[in-house]
């Protein structure tokens, strides 16, 4: 269980996180939402390690993770991808995801099955011995996945892993994300893709301007006012509520 | 590695075993030892510059601190050149380690983390030229006492047969880094620092490593160097000329490679040699050498390996 608690961080005069708090229990896909420039990928990169918070604390199934460098969080258990992929250019899809697997495994033989295995629950079997730049984007969206999942993580934090992909693509990534959270790995992810967001995730929390502004399950949220004007402006909820009754009436 | 490359392996070393039982010529031995003596050091930069894509300027700074540690346990202390050569590793280590240290801890990387081994080196080569220990400007002169006990040898044979052994150990060396966890994860470091902290690797620690086996390396090689000498001063030990002998090996040849420093100093000592003896006039001899390096560099960008690869691919291309 990851437990974020009033997770705060500027840089310079403007408030990019304030106050944040928030649980991912094992087992459960959380989701992550608000317009851009919300402060989401701020947060993920405080709960990595990869900025030092202001204020507040992560905790990461009863450890407090905060201020730890990246690769001491990824030993509790928590490892991230990142939005602008980063694969390991000159190296090939096994190399990159035996990375992950080296993190728990010392042997190269051991690491390169534990790869094989982890390429083939992604799909990337028959592209093994190809280079990691020579992919498309949807593959390394998938190479990100399977890297962090070598790792055999606690929990997950997928920052936009359904971006650019097209809608058979997303189909294929949701159902693997349904079975890593249904293997009781905790999932925490930003995404922009609302279908996939209200249909996958357990609960959702919304940041605008570095705040929480609501949280609930996706029904909830889909018909909250104060998510529906961040995302489209003040008044657009009284606007499309207006909009609805005139086509009913 | 497939059997036919091991066999094809195993071949070329009893070849280079058998090498001074034919080669009579001290002119063409001394060839091969300073060959191999610079496939040595550049296959010792390659784990750190290669590998672990740090690129340093100034490699010199361990191949001058392996010299001079057995030289001075030897010539001060009466310390044995086999025992100074084991000591010339940890001294070298040590070294890489510090300045590893310092320049890592900060974040330095690129052409600022090649600037400060320069640095180091030339910091390294003003106090050798001014501390009583080293001899200062004059150097240390080791006296002419050949046998094998004391790291001598007659004729050149034995210093052929060490410079062997030494680059078989490197090349073991290059090896591994290729097929270990150590390895992986200094290359995954070389490609994305970010990326491989987010997958539990501490780079830090890996590029630590890479600098500190690289200097013991180097450092060996320094003592080599010593021995076959039997003199050094300190702009022998800390010249920046060498730094850039040391890189340019691995660099013609492939980097990152494991057989790149090899056919990288075969290459430099034939052009080095072919154009000092055809070509009289010692600066010319400087410009075309120059001119050839260009030329390797420009159009190889992945060195002579790269060439190799390449010839195959258009092979298969065509079959």
């Amino acid at each position: 269980m990851l437990e974020v608690e009033r997770l705060t961080k500027s840089f310079g005069g403007l408030a990019a996180v304030r106050d944040v708090s928030l649980v991912v229990p094992d087992g459960r896909i959380v989701a992550l939402i608000g317009p851009n420039g919300a402060g989401k990928t701020t947060l993920f990169a405080m709960v990595a390690g990869f900025i030092r918070p202001d204020r507040g604390r992560v905790r990461a199934f009863g450890n407090d993770i905060t201020g730890l460098k990246p690769h001491r969080i990824c030993g509790h258990g928590v490892v991230r991808t990142f939005q602008i992929t980063q694969p390991f250019a000159g190296l090939t899809v096994r190399e990159n995801i035996m990375i992950g697997a080296y993190h728990r495994l010392a042997r190269r033989a051991e690491a390169e099955r534990r790869a094989g295995e982890v390429a083939a629950r992604l799909g990337l079997a028959d592209r093994l011995d190809q280079a990691a730049d020579s992919l498309t984007v949807a593959g390394r969206k998938r190479l990100e996945l399977a890297r962090a999942l070598a790792t055999e993580p606690r929990l997950l934090l997928l920052d936009e892993v359904m971006a650019g992909l097209n809608p058979t693509e997303i189909a294929e990534i949701v159902a693997v994300i349904k079975t890593i959270a249904a293997s009781g790995i905790g999932i925490f992810l930003i995404e922009h893709v609302m279908q996939a967001v209200l249909s996958l995730s357990d609960f959702i929390y919304v940041l605008s301007d570095g705040a929480l502004i609501a949280e609930g399950p996706p029904a909830a949220i889909a018909a909250d006012e104060r998510v529906i004007e961040a995302y489209l402006g003040h008044g657009a909820a009284a606007r499309l509520a207006q909009h609805a009754d005139d086509a009913h009436g | 590695m497939t059997t036919t490359r091991w066999l094809a392996l195993a071949v070329l070393v009893a070849a280079a075993l058998a090498v001074p039982s034919l080669v009579r010529s001290a002119y063409l031995l001394n060839f091969l030892i300073l060959m191999l003596f610079s496939a040595y050091l550049g296959q010792a930069w390659n784990v750190l510059g290669g590998y672990g894509g740090q690129s340093s300027f100034g490699h010199v700074v361990f191949f001058g601190t392996g010299a001079y540690t057995s030289s001075i346990l030897q010539m001060r202390y009466g310390v044995n050149p086999w025992l100074g050569m084991a000591a010339a590793s940890l001294t070298g280590a040590l070294v890489g380690a510090a300045i590893g240290f310092l320049s890592f801890r900060f974040g330095l990387r690129g052409s600022y983390f090649a600037l400060i081994t320069l640095a180091f080196a030339e910091a390294f080569r003003i106090v050798a030229n001014s501390v009583p220990i080293t001899g200062a400007g004059l150097g240390i002169l080791i006296p002419l006492a050949p046998s094998a006990a004391n790291f001598q040898f007659r004729d050149k044979d034995g210093f052929y047969y060490v410079i062997l052994a030494l680059l078989l150990g490197s090349l073991a060396i290059a090896w591994w880094l290729k097929r270990s966890r150590f390895g992986a994860r200094l290359a995954a470091v070389r490609e994305n620092e970010d990326a491989a902290a987010a997958l539990g690797v501490d780079g830090f620690r890996c590029k630590l490593g890479a600098i500190a086996l690289s200097g013991g390396m180097t450092a060996v090689g320094g003592t080599f160097y010593a021995q076959y000498f039997l003199y050094i001063d300190p702009s022998i030990a800390y010249g920046v000329g060498r730094s850039v002998e040391i890189l340019l090996v691995a660099i013609v040849g492939g980097v990152g490679t494991v057989f790149g420093p090899l056919l990288g100093a075969l290459a430099l000592q034939t052009i080095g040699e072919l154009t000092r003896a055809y070509l009289n006039a010692p600066p010319l001899s400087l410009v075309v050498y120059g001119a050839l390096l260009m030329a390797i560099v420009g159009f190889l960008p992945d060195g002579l390996v790269g060439l190799a690869r390449l010839g195959r691919r258009r092979r298969r291309a065509d079959a």
